[in-house]
Formats: C-alpha cells, sequence, structure tokens
C-alpha cells in the first residue's frame, strides 16, 4: 500500500499515474472487423465511432457526441436524431421492436430539451418475414406514436434476401423543437449538482435477456419502455436550471454517468443504498453475475440538477407516472475528475468503469 | 467458479428426474436437486439453497445463518463493553 | 434478498473492521509487518472488489490475490483447442460467459463467433445437453471449466448424456483441483503469508478436512468463508485471532453452507464419472500433477479431446506477461510491467485482466482510486444522499 504525503510519488502512484493519462487519450480502434463489443455502448463503441464515423465527417455539431444533434434554423432550434432498433426477440414481456422504435427516437430527442414532432421509420425486411408480425410491430409503433405526441411523417421500405437479415431492422429518425431558454450540456454540470434517476434500473435489458430463453429463467418482469417527454417537460418546469439529461439505454446508467464525468471533467459519485432496483431484476443479475448498473433502460432517463432544485425535480418527476420511483442516486464533485464512483451499500466504495464489452453472465 | 447464489425451492417438480423450481427474489429457475437429496435433514419445499451453474450445492442452514450473524455482533458488543470498561478505569 | 441482505450489513462491517485492528494492529506493531492473507477463489476478489472492501481495512491487513480463478489459470493452448474445436464444421460450441474473452494466441471465442462459428454461451452444462438434443445433427460440445464447485455439475450432465443416449455431446475438460496449486503457492521461496481465505464454495463440495496441510504441514492458518462481505470480513477476524491466540488450524466460517465433510453424492459423482490427469498445465504456474481431472475410460464416448483433432500445442505466455506472479500473490496487478500499458481490460495480454475477477482486471476496474481520491470520498461517513 502506498503512504501518500512524502512528497515522491510511490511507485504504485506511478502506474496509476500512467494509466490515467492513457485512459484520457482518445480511445484507439486497434480491431480489423466488427465484433459484438462494438454494438455494447462501452469503450469498444466509443473506439469505432471516434476513429471510424468522427474522423471522416469530422464537424463540431457530431464531435459533441450527444444523442442528438441541435441546429439552429434562422429563430428557431432543431433537434434531430436517429436510432436502429435490432433487437431479439422482437417481441418481449411488456412490449416489442415497435415500441422501443418510437421511443427510443423520441426520448432521445427528449434529451436534448426538444419537444418531439415527426418520425421518420425506415424498414430492412428480410425476404419471408410474415407481414402479419410486421403489421403487430407497426400497431405497437403506431399506439406508441400517438401516446408520446408524434407523427410518423415518412419512411421507406426495403427489403433484403433469405438470410441477408434479422426478420426486421427498423431506423428511426426524429426531427423536435428546441424551446427558448432550454440548455442542457454537460459542460455545464458543476460540483455540488445531484444526481438523479427517474426510477428502477435494469428492467429492459433484464427482461430481454429472460425473454431470449437461453438461460431459462422466468420472471414476471416487463420491459420498461416508455416515452419521456412529457416527463421532461415537467421536469424543466419544475427545476428550470436542469443541467443535464441523457437516457441510459445500452450499457446502462454507469455508461452514462461516465460520459457525464468525462465530457464535463467531475467526479460522478453514486450511492449503491440509493439506487432503485427491483428485487426482480436485483435477483436476476444476482443469479448471472451482471451487475444492475451496466444494463440497458428504456424508459428512464438520469438528471443532473442544481442542489437548490434537487427537490422540486424530485416531486416533479415522482408525480409523474413513468417517474413514480424517480431518487436522488448520487452527487457531482471535482475530484477525481472524469471518474464515477459508488459508495457500497457495505460502507467500501470502489471505481465504476466503462463497459469493455457486453456484460456477459458470469458463473465464477 | 464461485458464483452460487440462495435460492428458495419452491416446487419439486419431479423427484426422480432430480427438477426443482427455485425462487431468487422473484426470478424462477428449473434447478437440479439431484446434489442435494440425500443431505441430512431431507430435502422439502421451502428450504434454501445455495445454487451455482443450475445446481443446488448445499442446503442453506438458517441456525447456522443465524449463528454466523451473531458471532460477529456479539463480539462486537464485547469489544465495545471492553472500550467501555476501559474509558471508565482512572488513567494512569 | 434473504442470505445475502444481513451480510451486507455496513453497521456490522464497521464492528468487523474494529475488532480486525483490534487484534492486528498490536500484532503488527510488535513484528514490524502487516498480515498478508491470500483469497484462492475468484468469486472472493470479486467480492472483495465489488463491495470496496479493501479500503475498509486497517493498514495492518493485506489482502493477496491467489490463483483461485479457473478462467485465469487456463493456459493459451487450451483457449486455442477450444477454438480449433468450435471452428470445426457442425459443431456447436457452448461455453460459460467467463471465457468468452480470455484470449488465445489468435484471438478469443467471442471473435471466433464473430468469423462464423457456432459459439453460444450457456448457464449451465444442461443448457448444453439440451442443445445437444434439440439438433441430433450438430455436434455440441461443452467447454468444462472450473474447480471442484462445478466439476459435479459436468458430471452429472455426463451422466444424463450417458443415461439418454445422447451421442452427439462431449466435453471438452478443464476442471481443475484446488489442493494442488495450493500447495504449489505454500511451496513458492519467494512468498510471504500468513494466512489463507479458504474458497468457500469449492469447500461445499470437498468439505474442510482437505486442507488440514496447510496449518499441518506449512504451518499457516486457514478459515473456509463464504462470499458476501461480511463473510470476508469474519472470516479475517478468524484469521487474525489464530494469530493472536497462537492457533493454527482450519476453521469453517461457512458454516451455513459448509459442512465439514463436503457434499459425499458429489463426491461420489466425481469419483463415478472423472479420473485425474497426471499432470496439467496452470497458466502462470507452469505443470502441476494430479491438479485437473478428464473423463475416465468409461466415459470416453463423451470426451470432445478424443472425438475432435485437438492440436494440443503448447502456447508460451508472452514474454510481457507477468500473470504468474500475480497469481501466486508475489506482486501487486500494478506492479506488473505492462499493467495499465500494453494490458488492458480492452487489449489484455494475460486471464488476470481477461477475467472479471482476475486480479488485475479487478484492480483495473475497481481499485484503481482506493488509496488517494477515494480516502476524502470515504472519510464522510455514507449518507442519504437525498
Amino acid at each position: 500500500m502506498s503512504t501518500p504525503g512524502d512528497g515522491e510519488p510511490s511507485p504504485e502512484d506511478v502506474v496509476l499515474e500512467r494509466i490515467e493519462a492513457f485512459r484520457r487519450r482518445r480511445p484507439k480502434l486497434k480491431d480489423e472487423f466488427i465484433n459484438s463489443a462494438h454494438g455494447a455502448g462501452g469503450k469498444a463503441s466509443a473506439a469505432l465511432i471516434d476513429a471510424v464515423f468522427v474522423e471522416a465527417f469530422r464537424n463540431d455539431t457530431l464531435e459533441g457526441l450527444s444523442d442528438g444533434a441541435v441546429l439552429e434554423v434562422g429563430n428557431e432550434r432543431i433537434a434531430f436524431s436517429t436510432d436502429s432498433f435490432v433487437v431479439k426477440p422482437r417481441r418481449f414481456p411488456g412490449g416489442s421492436i415497435g415500441d422501443l422504435a418510437i421511443n427510443g427516437t423520441v426520448n432521445d430527442l427528449a434529451m436534448m430539451g426538444a419537444t418531439p414532432r415527426w418520425i421518420s421509420a425506415a424498414f430492412v425486411l428480410e425476404d419471408g418475414f410474415s407481414i402479419d408480425e410486421l403489421r403487430g410491430i407497426v400497431a405497437d409503433m403506431a399506439l406508441a406514436a400517438t401516446y408520446a405526441g408524434v407523427q410518423v411523417v415518412t419512411g421507406d421500405t426495403k427489403v433484403v434476401n433469405k438470410g441477408a437479415g434479422d426478420g426486421v431492422y427498423i431506423t428511426t429518425s426524429g426531427v423536435g423543437l428546441v424551446p427558448p431558454g432550454v440548455n442542457l450540456d454537460a459542460k455545464s454540470v458543476q460540483p455540488g449538482d445531484k444526481v438523479l434517476v427517474s426510477g428502477n434500473i435494469g428492467d429492459h435489458g433484464v427482461a430481454v435477456l429472460i425473454a431470449r430463453g437461453d438461460l431459462a429463467l422466468e420472471a414476471d418482469l416487463p420491459t420498461d419502455s416508455a416515452p419521456l417527454n412529457d416527463l421532461v417537460a415537467k421536469l424543466l418546469a419544475a427545476a428550470p436550471n436542469t443541467r443535464f439529461l441523457r437516457d441510459p439505454t445500452r450499457g446502462g446508467v454507469a455508461t452514462v454517468c461516465n460520459e457525464l464525468a468525462r465530457a464535463a471533467e467531475v467526479a460522478v459519485v453514486l450511492q449503491e443504498a440509493a439506487l432503485p432496483v427491483r428485487g426482480v431484476v436485483n435477483g436476476a443479475c444476482e443469479i448471472l453475475g451482471i451487475d444492475p448498473l451496466y444494463v440497458a433502460n428504456e424508459g428512464k432517463l438520469i438528471a443532473v440538477v442544481p442542489a437548490a432544485e434537487t427537490d422540486d425535480a424530485l416531486a416533479a418527476m415522482q408525480a409523474h407516472p413513468v417517474g413514480a420511483d424517480a431518487a436522488v442516486i448520487g452527487e457531482i464533485r471535482d475530484d477525481p475528475p472524469g471518474i464515477v464512483i459508488l459508495n457500497t451499500s457495505f460502507g467500501g466504495n470502489r471505481v465504476v468503469d466503462m463497459l469493455v464489452g457486453d456484460p456477459l453472465p458470469r458463473i465464477c | 467458479m464461485c458464483l452460487g447464489i440462495p435460492g428458495q425451492l419452491v416446487e419439486i417438480i419431479d423427484v426422480e428426474q432430480h427438477r426443482g423450481m427455485a425462487d431468487i427474489d422473484g426470478v424462477r429457475r428449473e434447478i437440479n436437486i439431484g446434489l442435494v437429496l440425500n443431505e441430512p435433514g431431507g430435502l422439502k419445499v421451502g428450504d434454501w439453497v445455495l445454487i451455482h451453474v443450475g445446481f443446488a450445492m448445499s442446503v442453506l442452514d438458517e441456525e447456522e445463518a443465524e449463528r454466523t450473524l451473531s458471532f460477529i455482533k456479539l463480539m462486537g458488543e464485547v469489544w465495545d463493553d471492553e472500550k467501555a470498561q476501559f474509558s471508565q478505569e482512572a488513567p494512569l | 434478498m434473504k442470505f445475502v441482505d444481513e451480510y451486507r450489513d455496513p453497521a456490522a462491517a464497521r464492528m468487523a473492521v474494529s475488532q480486525i485492528e483490534a487484534v492486528a494492529g498490536p500484532l503488527t506493531a510488535k513484528s514490524g509487518q502487516h498480515l498478508k492473507f491470500m483469497e484462492v477463489c475468484g468469486g472472493h476478489t470479486h467480492t472483495i472488489y465489488k463491495h470496496g472492501i479493501e479500503n475498509l481495512l486497517p493498514e495492518s491487513v493485506e489482502l493477496v490475490h491467489g490463483p483461485g480463478c479457473p478462467v485465469c489459470v487456463i493456459p493459451m493452448g487450451r483457449v486455442e483447442d477450444a477454438i480449433a474445436v468450435a471452428e470445426t464444421p457442425g459443431v456447436i460450441f457452448t461455453s460459460f460467459g467467463d471465457m468468452m474473452r480470455v484470449p488465445g494466441a489468435d484471438g478469443n471465442l467471442l471473435e471466433a463467433k464473430a468469423r462464423g462459428a457456432d459459439v453460444r454461451m450457456v448457464y449451465s452444462p444442461l443448457d448444453a445437453l439440451r442443445i445437444a438434443e434439440a439438433n441430433p445433427d450438430r455436434q455440441v460440445v461443452f467447454f468444462a471449466v472450473g474447480f471442484e464447485t462445478t466439476a459435479p455439475s459436468t458430471a452429472v450432465t455426463v451422466l444424463k448424456a450417458k443415461e439418454r443416449g445422447v451421442t452427439n455431446f462431449s466435453v471438452f475438460c478443464n476442471h481443475v483441483t484446488i489442493v494442488p496449486p495450493l500447495k504449489a503457492i505454500l511451496e513458492s521461496p519467494d512468498l510471504r503469508l500468513d494466512g489463507f481465505l479458504g474458497p468457500g464454495h469449492v469447500s461445499t463440495v470437498i468439505g474442510n478436512r482437505p486442507y488440514r496441510f496447510v496449518p499441518g504441514v506449512y504451518g499457516k492458518p486457514l478459515v473456509t468463508a463464504g462470499f458476501e462481505p461480511l463473510d470476508i470480513l469474519q472470516a479475517i477476524v478468524m484469521l487474525v485471532r489464530q494469530i493472536d491466540e497462537g492457533r493454527c488450524e482450519v476453521e469453517n466460517q461457512y458454516t451455513r453452507a459448509v459442512h465439514d465433510e463436503g457434499n459425499p453424492r458429489a463426491l461420489a459423482i466425481l469419483a463415478e464419472v472423472f479420473e485425474l490427469r497426471p499432470h496439467f498445465e496452470w497458466r502462470g504456474l507452469g505443470f502441476i500433477s494430479q491438479s485437473a481431472l478428464k473423463l475416465n475410460d468409461d466415459f470416453a464416448d463423451f470426451d470432445a479431446e478424443l472425438r475432435f483433432n485437438v492440436p494440443g500445442v503448447r502456447v508460451a505466455d508472452p514474454k510481457a506477461c507477468q500473470c504468474g506472479e500475480v497469481l501466486k500473490g508475489v506482486i501487486k496487478p500494478w506492479e506488473c510491467k505492462v499493467f495499465g500499458t500494453a494490458c488492458t481490460p480492452e487489449t489484455p495480454i494475460g486471464t488476470c485482466m481477461v477475467s472479471s475477477e482476475g486480479a488485475c482486471a479487478a484492480y483495473y476496474n475497481y481499485g484503481r482510486f482506493t488509496r488517494s481520491a477515494t480516502i476524502p470520498v470515504r472519510a464522510a461517513e455514507p449518507e442519504p444522499v437525498a
């Protein structure tokens, strides 16, 4: 163990510094072929995006790497976002790929503070795909769109050969308007701010894992897929100085907090005892050896608000149907910057790092 | 390999085939109970078992569990008593 | 969760820590050296880091992470063999999640899957057998890894396969046993340890008696420990008390799950299906005799090494890799020359960095800020944030 305060950095401190310097560098892409880690939302995804896409498309807006882009057109600010949906199985307790396709893009827009308005939907269909199933998915989309208050105004359909697709892939893009005065930006986050979550974490990822059937688990657990635009509107009305919003989809709460910590160069300190997790999600994660912090959510948001507005923000969320289990789960500090720390319920603490690949169930 | 988690046996599906149903905080999974059927005390619905890769490895003994928990608390009290006693004695 | 939450009680944790300091403090003050205890179970390493136990412990006690991660100790050559089988046309290769990212000489199972091999993750060996029964025209192979905790499950699965006449199922067996590496560690000249935390779940199968040689021959106490944070702290209390009271024996902290005689049924099944290999290579520890299992002659039909052409080539560890020394607890992860630079969780050189409870991965992901930055974080008592 190193003894700090001697003046001379200990050998351990030197190594830790070296790791930190490495971490601060842009993620490097060494792979030649895509693998599943590139889709998991963690370090591999970040490296791919940086080395292939940002590198080629070079512009300030893209390099912001938010869930979407905010563009100025005359006096208006337009929010623009896109997302693809490939989930298997396509239908799971509480929803389907159709729900995700609408709510996912609605939420990306909502996280920028925008009022979502119009959605496009592009379908890549595999030769032989059931039209009945397609009708079911589209019906889900229509219902979700109505519920979220958006319209699907344009779209596209392509058919690929049998074996060249996976049933159906859906890509939705969305356009919304950002009201004046709304300025959500990771860089505005400051030490002293509080971190809130709008409800139970891990529901969607575990629901889908169970629905896949490979692990032979049974549980009464639906996806949490839901549109968050109305919740966001109420939240911003109650806490107008909210700094930052993001929905913890792939990669979970841990990934959002890490992205925030790096973008804002702050420390995010979470309290394990305050994390809202359903018993059944906890049970499934314990069996599989997965951490709920890394599991995907499809109807939750992380909000960073100034300390003074925390009570109002929490109350506004808890009063809303999709925010009933909202909780304050942590706070922002200045040190150590770029790091997420969890104070464990047991009294210890640990670093919550970026995901490396897909969280794999473990037996050991 | 060490990930063993406690679950409650909620159903014996088929004794001959060693199939049981376990509940872990609301998640259910079929488990193999063949390795614990002959444990002293027998196996019955409602027992808690240690589950590892889909097999019950051991029946969890609730009395021993209690004893383990109170061991630390008891030692803690003894230590607190000693500390209290020490601080009551006159300084040397 | 019952049998879980009670063992994560922070108040009890504080009591345990003060007991540890109360006994270990004076001991180390006298000897001038802090106490070093090795835990030999990957699950213990994981719990210790997940709950942040190491920065709760006083300076008088240090935990060293040993070779109890059966994923970490699989040599690269065996991973290559697994990949070769997985890439055989017609094979469905099933594996626990832990093994999917372990690097061979030329990539890992996940990468083989990306290249087109039918690699599927399973939670239980019985799931692999189910896949075999559902796919009678394919060869299904199960990648069996683990200590004596997991071996009985593989054995039961093989027995079922035989009973049900499933001929398209085989096992690539890499089960290892706990006693030989323990001995190898104790024989290491460069090691200074004061005691061991025994592997709780291995002990549900083998009991506590196999560890008697540890105090008996090598004079070190061993306490079989459970996997909740309070279990680990309590086991440390029991170890320091032994040292303080001049005792040296095997004790059982995990009494709710472990009986002294283990699980006789599981042991009988192991004897029925497996036999000991004359020797087996352990990553970082070299060849250890009588330390691993293979299917015996009665079950040769289910042995993937006999059914498939397995290269069986020994692949030397990369020169830079110091996994062996980390596994023996001789150096800490951050003391490895390539730790954090060439060897990171994204670009692992050795299995200590790949497996989620390899000491290096655990330290890299969890433990980096335990000393400097989290001390001010820890100084404030955990309190509700709202």
